[in-house]
Formats: C-alpha cells, sequence, structure tokens
C-alpha cells in the first residue's frame, strides 16, 4: 500500500504540473453537454435520455484518462524504473487505478453542475445524493475497466485506438447499469435514489473486475 | 577466485523471427568488471536488459548474484542498478523529485538522495524540472538513480554519454571501479571500455565473438568486432 501511495502522489502531481489529462476529460464533457443542449433543440431533457446523455458524455471522457493513464510511464521509462524495484507489481494497479478514479471525481465535480444547467434545468437538487452514489460506484468500475485496458493498449502502437476498442465492450454492463440507473433520478420530480438491483449490478462487476485485475495485472506488466 | 555475479550458459534470446542473443557463455567474478563490446545491434543492450530482469531469456541458463533468471527475479531486483540509453526519470519531475520517488520505491533512506546529488554536484539544480537540464545533467541524475540503493550489480549502457571530463570525475566514485560493484558495461569508446575490464565480451550478431581477458584482445580484434 505504502508503495501505491508513493506512485499514486507522482502521478497526481505530474498531472498538477502538466495538466494533461483532466483539463482535456473536462473540455470534452462540458463540449458535449453543449452540443446536446443545442443538437437536442428542447430547453430541458429528463429521464433515460438525460441518462443517456450523462452517462455516454462522461464514459467518452473518462475514456481520454484511460488513453493517458500510462503514457508517461512509457515514454519516460516509467515502467523500467517501476520493474526494476523489489515491489509488488499490484502496487502500480492500484495506484493507477486511484488515480483515475480521482480523476473521475473531479470531472463530475465540475461536469454534473453544467449538466444540470445546460440540459435539466436545475432539478438535480432533490436526486443529487442517489446519483452521486451511482457515478462513485460507476467510476470504480470505469477505473479498473481502464487501468487494465490501458495496460495493455500502451504497449502497442495502436495505443489510442486498442483503448476505447477493448475499453468500450467491457464497460458496457456498467454503461447499461448507470443509464438504467439514474434515468428515474432524472425525472424532475422521480425518484431521489437508484434502483437497489443497478447499484447490485454495479457493485458485481466492480467486484468481478477488480478480481480479475488483481490476477492479471502481474502478467501485463512481464515481458 | 570469487564466486560468479554473473552465469550465462547456452543463452538466447529473440524478437519475433530476429535472434538477439544466441547461446552465449560466460562467468563474470564478483567485484569483477565485465566489458560489452560490439556494433550497434549486436545484442549488448538486450543482454542487459536480460541481467536486469527486464527481459526474459528464451533459451539457456542466466544466474545473477546466484539467483536463477527468470524464476528469482523478484530476489535480483533491488540488487541491480541499471543506467540505459533512457533516464528513466519524469521530465516533468525535479530531480529530487524524481530521486525521492526511487528511493521510496527501493525503500532507501530520504538522507541518500542528497548525498548522491552532492556527489555529482547537482544539489544546486535539484529543484529543476528534469526537461531543463541539459543532456549531461540529465546523465548525471540517471547515474544517481541507477546506485541510489546501492546495488551489488552495475549495468552500465554508455555510462559517460554526455558527460565531460569534469563530470566523469564525478561519477567515477559511484559507478567507476572504486564503487566496489560487480560491473558490465558497454560504451562507444571500445579502448576505454577495455582499460576499465578485467574481462571482455565481444558480441557480434549476437553471438560471443571474443571472450576472454583484456590482454588477449588484440587492436585487430578489436576493430573486427565493429567491422
Amino acid at each position: 500500500m505504502r508503495t501505491a501511495l508513493t506512485i499514486l502522489r507522482k502521478d497526481l502531481r505530474l498531472e498538477l504540473r502538466t495538466f494533461e489529462t483532466l483539463p482535456a476529460m473536462v473540455l470534452l464533457s462540458l463540449a458535449s453537454f453543449v452540443i446536446f443542449h443545442f443538437a437536442l433543440a428542447r430547453a430541458t431533457v429528463d429521464g433515460q435520455l438525460a441518462a443517456g446523455v450523462l452517462t455516454v458524455t462522461l464514459l467518452f471522457a473518462a475514456l481520454l484518462g484511460v488513453n493517458r493513464l500510462f503514457v508517461a510511464e512509457r515514454e519516460q521509462g516509467g515502467f523500467d524504473a517501476f520493474l526494476l524495484a523489489p515491489v509488488d507489481r499490484t502496487s502500480l494497479l492500484i495506484a493507477k487505478a486511484t488515480a483515475l478514479f480521482l480523476f473521475l471525481i473531479v470531472l463530475e465535480v465540475i461536469a454534473l453542475p453544467a449538466f444540470d444547467l445546460l440540459l435539466l434545468g436545475s432539478s438535480l437538487g432533490r436526486s443529487l445524493g442517489g446519483l452521486v452514489v451511482l457515478l462513485l460506484l460507476a467510476d470504480l468500475g470505469i477505473a479498473v475497466i481502464g487501468t487494465l485496458v490501458s495496460a495493455i493498449a500502451v504497449q502497442t502502437r495502436a495505443r489510442d485506438l486498442i483503448g476505447p476498442i477493448i475499453g468500450l465492450p467491457l464497460l458496457i454492463p456498467a454503461l447499461i447499469a448507470t443509464a438504467r440507473g439514474s434515468g428515474p433520478l432524472l425525472l424532475g420530480h422521480g425518484a431521489t435514489f437508484p434502483q437497489g438491483k443497478w447499484l447490485l449490478v454495479l457493485a458485481l462487476y466492480d467486484s468481478v473486475f477488480a478480481l480479475l485485475a488483481y490476477a492479471v495485472f502481474d502478467y501485463l506488466l512481464e515481458d | 577466485m570469487a564466486d560468479p555475479a554473473i552465469e550465462l550458459r547456452g543463452l538466447s534470446r529473440h524478437f519475433g523471427e530476429r535472434t538477439a542473443l544466441r547461446d552465449l557463455t560466460a562467468s563474470v567474478p564478483a567485484g569483477a568488471t565485465l566489458a560489452v563490446l560490439g556494433r550497434n545491434g549486436a545484442g549488448k543492450s538486450t543482454l542487459l536488459r536480460i541481467l536486469a530482469t527486464l527481459l526474459r531469456p528464451h533459451a539457456g541458463e542466466v544466474q545473477v548474484l546466484g539467483q536463477p533468471l527468470p524464476g528469482r527475479a523478484f530476489a535480483v531486483r533491488g540488487q541491480v542498478g541499471l543506467l540505459a540509453h533512457e533516464p528513466l526519470l519524469y521530465r516533468d519531475l525535479t530531480g529530487r523529485e524524481n530521486l525521492t520517488y526511487h528511493a521510496r520505491l527501493h525503500g532507501v533512506e530520504a538522507a541518500r538522495v542528497e548525498e548522491v546529488l552532492d556527489s555529482v554536484d547537482m544539489r544546486g539544480r535539484a529543484e529543476d524540472p528534469v526537461r531543463s537540464l541539459s543532456r549531461g545533467m540529465v546523465q548525471r541524475l540517471a547515474i544517481c538513480r541507477a546506485v541510489l540503493h546501492r546495488p551489488k550489480l552495475l549495468l552500465l549502457d554508455e555510462p559517460r554519454a554526455n558527460l565531460d571530463p569534469a563530470a566523469g570525475e564525478l561519477v567515477e566514485p559511484l559507478i567507476g571501479r572504486t564503487a566496489g560493484a560487480t560491473r558490465v558495461l558497454t560504451s562507444h569508446d571500445p579502448q576505454a571500455a577495455v582499460a576499465e575490464a578485467d574481462l571482455v565480451l565481444g558480441l557480434q550478431g549476437g553471438r560471443a565473438a571474443f571472450l576472454g581477458a583484456p590482454g588477449e584482445l588484440d587492436p585487430a580484434g578489436l576493430k573486427d568486432l565493429y567491422a
């Protein structure tokens, strides 16, 4: 855990110094909301349509973060330096997944108010708590899958393509659960908390892929 | 005769169809210096990366510091210092931040960072981002990174590249013969490498074209290695 914290601290410091990932994720999501606002030609959206817009936008923004996750390690020799150290390689998985999870939280702190303002007509208030719980579970899954996919993609020449090509199919269950779970929350005067089954699906999905990532991550780093 | 720090028996390594190392056999006693010579692409860097546990051998046996690779790679890491072509430093972090990061990965005390920075006269520029430093300064920091954890085996790929004579003298106690570690080094200056070696391995197309004491390698033989 100490090694993971060391790597995480380094990653956050690098991001704060370069701002190569988070601003791109935030800008993409804000631009998407603006585009949807005009493209849908409606003052506001709600229910399942709003849930789809929110989920897909956040997912695509997340993919930008996934693609950049291991770039510094690859381009500046961080992989080799890490592999030379006598540490548990899973610490890299934990650190990278945590960094991506934190990036997603920051993204949503900025994107959710913009989504509410541009597409919901400021009606999110009552169901915000429930939506946050749902998104946190979705973020966890995206962070784990994203780290796994990014570790595979970065070893290939076509890493910008491989990330989305492998990542999107794997993220479909999380996408479905998040969109279906958040639909009723975005009805204006609908539910204030997501249905338990969607939370359960996300929790199960997160657990399965966390275990899978833990089992295979060592092998992804092997020569 | 000291116990061997490195034992290679029939080592081979491929990259797809290309053979980088073929049937390599050698033994390097602890504390000795092996100079690995050969043209670009002869297999020098591949050999160093196998010894550093970063690449797996595809055939043959490799023992480093008494541990068979790749099976006991974990026991070897932390005892090996690799100075590669790339400095393995983050360009947007400062020199001190980079070394502190590596010190933590290796479980080395923070005071050691200041010690190595002092020894290469880089303390004054330790707060500058690596991307703002000259190549020679980056090389000095890379040397600091490689020796930070006091490795028993130093793998040095062109260790004096980009260093002026004064900087070369500064790094001598860290990577020179007096460092006390077993060393495997490559150099773009074969005469200089031979001069500080106890053993010379000449590679041609991944094969050992010469293995012996520096005195056994005549100038014509040395020239042949680069033909």
